[in-house]
């Protein structure tokens, strides 16, 4: 069947709409790249920050977030896949307040993530007394991915059919014997590229970051116990500063955070087509 | 014990151990800190703001058209700082929603399954970009662009900030939508063909009116995605407070406010700090109402197709 005049139209528009998109992506990629290119050497990853930009580098900025990535990874793994298991497997959704966690786990993905910033302000930071430093920035972006990690581990385990629950049981397994042995392997693949989009996201983040304050002249190594600066918080204060050679430091940052994060999600993907799996 | 859902019977043994109780217990313990944090959130921006209303009048505070906290002689009208968050939701809802919408009505209704399966995870790209990435992008490509068109912006300006906020913001509708039509049930679809619709006529008139609650959810969600947004907008629309929509303009936001008064180390305590967290309570308040709207409407959506 030909098209009026008016259908081809609208197809162009839905063209258009695809293309704003896709034409975004390509021209920050090709216009990061060339601002930063100069800037993309060793002295880079290897040279502390300074407020020379000559002699300035991304090293302790790279080092906060590897050790922010490793915080996360540590506790939003484990609380978030315990949270699905409990929503899956134990909680009665009938009840009263297991549907309000679920509503609350909905709600919280959608906060914005500088109210995170917030509450480790007041409650991590000032309230516990723990300081301006890198565990509580790590703390911070656990809550912040929580929701993120939830969310995908209960597809993941909803996915698994309750005939596999049932084999289990008939053979004499107690719940968690089930769930540890049939329901949670079969979940990995999907539990992981959740924990890693998680993860992707924390990496990213600046806002929250941003309220716990930025020390500028991070020229030590950080650790857990010492104040720091990330990646993106790094990029944040060079892309704000006046002159062009920090612009030139914040665009090879910016290459160096996508190369982090795309081949984090090249691994996610990876792992999502290995393991089509059917039942 | 009640360890069925609806749709499980119960298998698991009536006596239970004490060692399953124990694992039960540490699981229910986890889905416990996701309460615990939004009641953090909400006691770490309450306490605090109540604080702060002892000092200020809430009616200066939402009714005052002045917003200069920092100064000797501070001002703390907040109206300032919503017109500009509002002006950045706007230029963005203008570019995210109907690029979304269309991106939706393309991988839904138009595209191969081939096409739609490479462009998906591509579109999704874009919402995995950090954000002070975005940053950069507007304040060093956008601005400069708008410039050079010879649009009068200045340096920091809304519309460069709004537009990258919307474009960040395309694959959030445009993912909402398309899973919304594609619940839409196809016998819908083939009834309209078999009295002669056209494609055109099928998305628009059946199935765009059938997912409606879905893609308004995915508006919705949109809208507030764009007024909690920062690093964008801390980054490229500048910090100055404005009551105006002009888009050429410099404003500050809500949360651009937030981000530069906490990263300047001001004293804990002090009426500066207190600032943070009642702009934060009022930011945490108008996304809350949005993000109930937009879940409410895509459960709905999922009752009745699904």
């Amino acid at each position: 069947m030909r098209e009026t005049p008016l259908e081809r139209g609208f197809r162009a528009l839905l063209y258009l709409s695809v293309g704003v998109g896709l034409v975004t992506l390509l021209v920050l990629t090709i216009t990061v790249i060339g601002d930063g290119l100069p800037f993309l050497d060793w002295t880079l990853i290897s040279s502390p920050t300074s407020f020379n930009p000559d002699i300035a580098g991304a090293r302790t900025a790279i080092l906060a977030t590897l050790w922010l990535m490793g915080i996360v990874i540590v506790l939003a793994v484990p609380i978030g896949v315990g949270t699905a298991i409990y929503l899956e497997e134990y909680a009665d959704r009938s009840r009263l307040r297991n549907r309000l966690i679920e509503l609350n786990i909905q709600n919280l993905a959608a906060v914005p993530s500088i109210v995170y910033g917030i509450l480790g302000l007041g409650f991590i930071v000032n309230g516990a007394g723990l300081g301006r430093i890198t565990l509580a920035g790590g703390l911070i972006l656990t809550l912040l991915v929580l929701p993120t990690v939830i969310i995908a581990s209960r597809e993941a385990i909803r996915a698994v059919p309750n005939s596999i629950r049932y084999g289990a049981f008939a053979l004499g397994a107690t719940q968690w014997q089930m769930i540890r042995t049939q329901v949670l392997p079969a979940a990995t693949p999907g539990i992981a590229t959740g924990s890693i989009l998680g993860l992707s996201r924390a990496i990213g983040e600046s806002a929250p970051l941003l309220m716990l304050g930025v020390i500028l002249t991070a020229s030590k190594d950080p650790d857990p116990f010492s104040r720091f600066i990330a990646l993106p918080v790094q990029i944040y204060r060079w892309t704000i500063d006046p002159s062009d050679k920090f612009h030139g430091l914040a665009a090879a940052s910016i290459v160096v955070l996508l190369v982090l994060l795309l081949s984090m999600n090249t691994v996610a993907i990876i792992i999502r087509n290995r393991s089509h799996r059917t039942w | 014990m009640e360890a069925s859902s609806l749709t499980r019977p119960a298998l698991a043994a009536k006596t239970s151990r004490r060692g399953e109780r124990a694992i039960r217990g540490l699981l229910a313990l986890c889905a416990l800190v996701s309460i615990a944090t939004t009641v953090g959130i909400v006691l770490a921006l309450v306490i605090p703001s109540i604080e702060f209303f002892s000092e200020v009048s809430p009616l200066d505070f939402f009714g005052g058209t002045d917003w200069a906290p920092l100064f000797a002689k501070p001002s703390f009208g907040v109206l300032p700082l919503i017109a500009g968050t509002l002006s950045i939701a706007l230029w963005a809802s203008l570019v995210a929603i109907p690029f979304g919408l269309g991106a939706a009505i393309y991988l839904a209704e138009y595209a191969s399954p081939r096409v739609r399966q490479a462009l998906k995870p591509t579109l999704e790209v874009l919402a995995g970009v950090p954000t002070v990435v975005f940053g950069y992008f507007a304040l060093q490509s956008v601005t400069p662009f708008l410039k050079s068109i010879g649009l009068p912006v200045s340096t920091f300006n809304a519309l460069s900030a709004g537009i990258v906020v919307g474009v960040m913001l395309i694959p959030t509708v445009a993912s909402l939508s398309e899973d919304a039509m594609t619940a839409v049930p196809s016998g819908l679809r083939q009834g309209a063909y078999a009295l002669g619709a056209n494609r055109l006529q099928v998305a628009l008139r059946v199935v765009v009116p059938a997912a409606l609650s879905g893609i308004i959810a995915s508006f919705v969600l949109a809208i507030s995605r764009a007024v909690g947004e920062t690093m964008i907008v801390a980054v490229a629309a500048g910090l100055q407070p404005n009551l105006s929509l002009n888009p050429f303009a410099s404003v500050e936001t809500m949360t651009g406010f937030m981000a530069a008064t906490a990263n300047g180390d001001v004293p804990v305590g002090s009426i500066e700090y207190k600032t943070i967290f009642a702009v934060g309570l009022t930011l945490f308040t108008i996304t809350l109402v949005l993000n109930a709207v937009a879940i409410r409407l895509v459960n709905r959506f999922r009752e009745v197709y699904e």
